[in-house]
């Protein structure tokens, strides 16, 4: 048990404690990729992986399919969004809908959407229509619920001056609904972004000829593994950055805050 | 009151399912008379009809039960190792503040991307599966032990220690019984992360059970037994979502 008279902790402290951790693992690793424990292109060298690193960096290729990537991510982004904002608008809106509906959408949210995508390639192809299909119906869940959830919770009294003020429809959408629950529709939309970058880029390891996912497990294929562990140091620097700065956008950071 | 009319309370969830069983009624005439293409969408009696085939000559109930171990081992995994890290993060607290916002970080990051690498680690075999749900529904019990922990009470502690209780007691008989409901949440929302990567890791691989089944009949075109199966597989993680949900309103107090 923690005692209530233990001195305080200083943020120095944190941080030294946090370096010698990475120092720790990262010692860890090169012990273990020397030692010959693991083979030895399982756990490469920290330098091998470093070069590969700067070697994927520094090469043109891998940005072309990030472009690609990072396409079909938005456009599924923008698909998924709009719809589950839309669905969301009315399921919050009106309790019968909410009541009938929203039932389909809170327990179809958590099945793996992953297993749909042999459906996507029937109906789309395998382009990349059907990775940006994954993408969408990855995202529609999430933000659908969480605006359905948000509208909800919006303030009544808000919703009374609007109609006092005899706000029209869009009115009342641009100026009362959508202000009021930004940070539902935001935390949402991160999920979304979240589970459509997944989304996305499992469909394009699981059948694709381009995009980041395809490089990954074609990494996987020729075992240029540290080819693949750089490949998946940036593809996580990047979903975590992104997730951090659409929060950071929307504001999210400053609700906890008090 | 709600008791007077509970024909009433049930109106919108048989609108609901009317609703889906017009759409799919509709689905039906539209492929019969060809306005949506019958090797595309199959026909949603044919879908029906092909459930006792698929569950029959693809040994759905060992597949299920494959995939059931796989999901059942990393569930064990996430919850022994999940709840003795959220403890000693609790319990340490340099560790915790030094650590507490990488596994956030964990949480949201897309770890099922790491597939590959544990292909190669685990082989084409179960661990890869179950590693994958492991590494997957491990950082939210973390979080949630945590957070379990440090929400309890201040006057539950201040009466154990007016009980003269050991801090190993206070942890024991206060602490932890009063953080379970939480921890729960935790455990419930990993197993969910778990069997979502388990089933997914199954498809992608091509290995286990229920995943495999999609993956199987999709490469063989078998239309019809695809999307059967997948209504299986999420009829699976609706009754998973339905039995938990129902476990933790128990252990859960309304607040």
């Amino acid at each position: 048990m923690k005692g209530g008279a233990a001195p305080a902790i200083s943020a120095a402290e944190v941080r030294r404690l946090r370096i010698v951790i990475v120092l720790v693992v990262l010692a860890a690793w090169e012990l273990v990729a020397r030692s010959g424990l693991l083979y030895r292109d399982v756990v490469p060298a920290l330098p091998t992986i470093a070069r590969a690193l700067y070697a994927l960096l520094a090469g043109g290729e891998f940005y072309w399919h990030l472009g690609v990537t990072a396409g079909e991510v938005a456009a599924g982004m923008t698909i998924g969004g709009i719809g589950g904002l839309a669905v969301g608008l009315l399921l919050g809106a009106n309790r019968f809908l909410s009541e009938a509906f929203e039932r389909f959408l809170y327990y179809l949210g958590p099945t793996p959407k992953i297993i749909f995508f042999p459906i996507m390639i029937m109906w789309f192809g395998v382009g990349v229509s059907s990775k940006i299909a994954m993408g969408a119906l990855s995202c529609f869940f999430p933000v659908a619920l969480s605006t359905a959830a948000g509208m909800r919770q919006i303030d009544r009294v808000l919703i009374r001056v609007g109609h006092s003020f005899r706000a029209n429809a869009w009115q009342m959408a641009t100026k009362v609904y959508l202000p009021a629950m930004r940070h539902p529709v935001i935390n949402g939309v991160r999920l979304g972004l979240g589970v459509a970058i997944i989304g996305t880029l499992l469909a394009e390891t699981k059948l694709s000829n381009r995009g980041v996912g395809f490089l990954v497990i074609q990494a996987y294929s020729l075992f240029d593994m540290p080819r693949m562990y750089a490949m998946l140091i940036v593809l996580f620097v990047v979903a975590i950055g992104v997730n951090a700065l659409v929060g950071r956008l929307g504001g999210l950071d400053a609700i906890k805050r008090p | 009151m709600s008791a007077a009319n509970p024909g009433a309370r049930h109106f919108p969830l048989l609108v609901g399912m009317g609703a889906l069983s017009a759409f799919f009624a509709g689905i039906e005439i539209l492929v019969r008379i060809d306005v949506i293409n019958r090797f595309i969408v199959p026909m949603p009696s044919q879908v029906i009809a092909s459930f006792e085939r698929v569950i029959v000559e693809e040994d759905v109930v060992a597949r299920f039960w494959l995939t059931f171990q796989e999901a059942f081992i990393a569930g064990a995994m996430i919850a022994i190792v999940g709840i003795s890290l959220g403890i000693l993060l609790y319990r340490v607290e340099i560790l915790r503040r030094a650590t507490e916002t990488w596994v956030a970080a964990m949480a949201s990051a897309p770890t099922v991307l790491i597939y590959p690498l544990f292909l190669v680690i685990f082989g084409r075999s179960m661990w890869t599966i179950v590693m994958m749900g492991f590494v997957a529904g491990l950082p939210p019990v973390i979080l949630k032990t945590i957070e379990g922990l440090a929400g309890t009470r201040r006057v539950l502690i201040e009466v154990g220690r007016s009980f003269n209780l050991t801090a190993r007691q206070i942890f024991t008989k206060i602490m932890l019984p009063s953080a379970l409901p939480t921890i729960f949440v935790g455990v419930r929302l990993g197993l969910i992360f778990t069997l979502i990567n388990v089933v997914g890791v199954e498809f992608l691989i091509n290995f286990g059970g229920l995943g495999q089944l999609i993956n199987d009949l999709a490469e063989r075109y078998d239309l019809a037994g695809t999307y059967a199966s997948i209504a299986f597989v999420i009829l699976v993680s609706v009754f998973f979502f339905v039995v938990t949900e129902w476990v933790e309103k128990c252990l859960v107090p309304e607040r």
